[in-house]
């Protein structure tokens, strides 16, 4: 435990966490994501028009290693809501399917549109990278 | 048995061995991109990034290195 005093990344992910009711971390940026995985769940959370912060774990290996580490999950994209983690690609995508993500989200499930290949706008908020 | 190219066959079997009751259903012949449908009772009642963890648990510190993309959907029964 000695180590967290000396972790400032870990504890600006942390905060970031926590000060962010949806956040999304992921390869790329929702505008220009850098990997499928990553596209298509950047793409659930802007077809349901919620507001999230996204940040770019790319720019810093260190990001990517530290949040794995807090999180216990080994891979990238990595959904947060209300400071826990939701899950990867997968289960993001099949909650959206099934309309769990737009419940869990309070947002409402679009009609009859498949889950989006990609994003098709800018979500309404969006964070660059704060950890960087 | 965890060196060299991945193959489903070995994530098929590690999955069912480590998996108490678990059968595993896995698709991927490019030695580094897999997906994976496994059903086991252990899930039962556990969220999906619980059972998701289970699996991943299995091949700790091999996802995102020698297994680069293991794509998952899990069932209880």
């Amino acid at each position: 435990m000695s180590d967290e005093t000396q972790n400032p990344l870990r504890d600006a992910i942390q905060d970031a966490i926590r000060s962010n009711d949806v956040i999304l971390f992921m390869k790329g940026t929702p505008e220009q994501p850098m990997c499928g995985f990553s596209a298509r769940t950047a793409g659930a959370l802007q077809a349901l028009e919620v507001p999230f912060a996204a940040v770019d774990i790319l720019p810093d290996p260190r990001i990517r290693q530290e949040l794995s580490a807090l999180s216990n999950w080994p891979t990238i994209p990595q959904l947060f809501v209300s400071g826990e983690l939701v899950g990867g690609c997968d289960i993001v995508m099949e909650m959206y399917e099934s309309g769990e993500l737009a419940e869990l989200l309070g947002a409402e499930q679009p009609e009859g549109e498949p889950a989006p290949a990609e994003a098709a706008q800018a979500a309404p908020l969006s964070i660059e990278n704060r950890l960087g | 048995m965890t060196t060299g190219i991945a193959t489903k066959e070995e994530l098929k079997a590690r999955i069912e061995a480590e998996i108490p009751g678990a059968s595993a259903e896995v698709r991927g012949d490019d030695g580094h991109h897999f997906e994976a449908v496994v059903t086991a009772p252990a899930f039962a009642g556990l969220p999906r990034i619980a059972q998701h963890r289970l699996v991943y648990d299995v091949f700790d510190g091999e996802l995102g290195g020698r297994i680069h993309a293991l794509a998952l959907q899990t069932k209880a029964e």
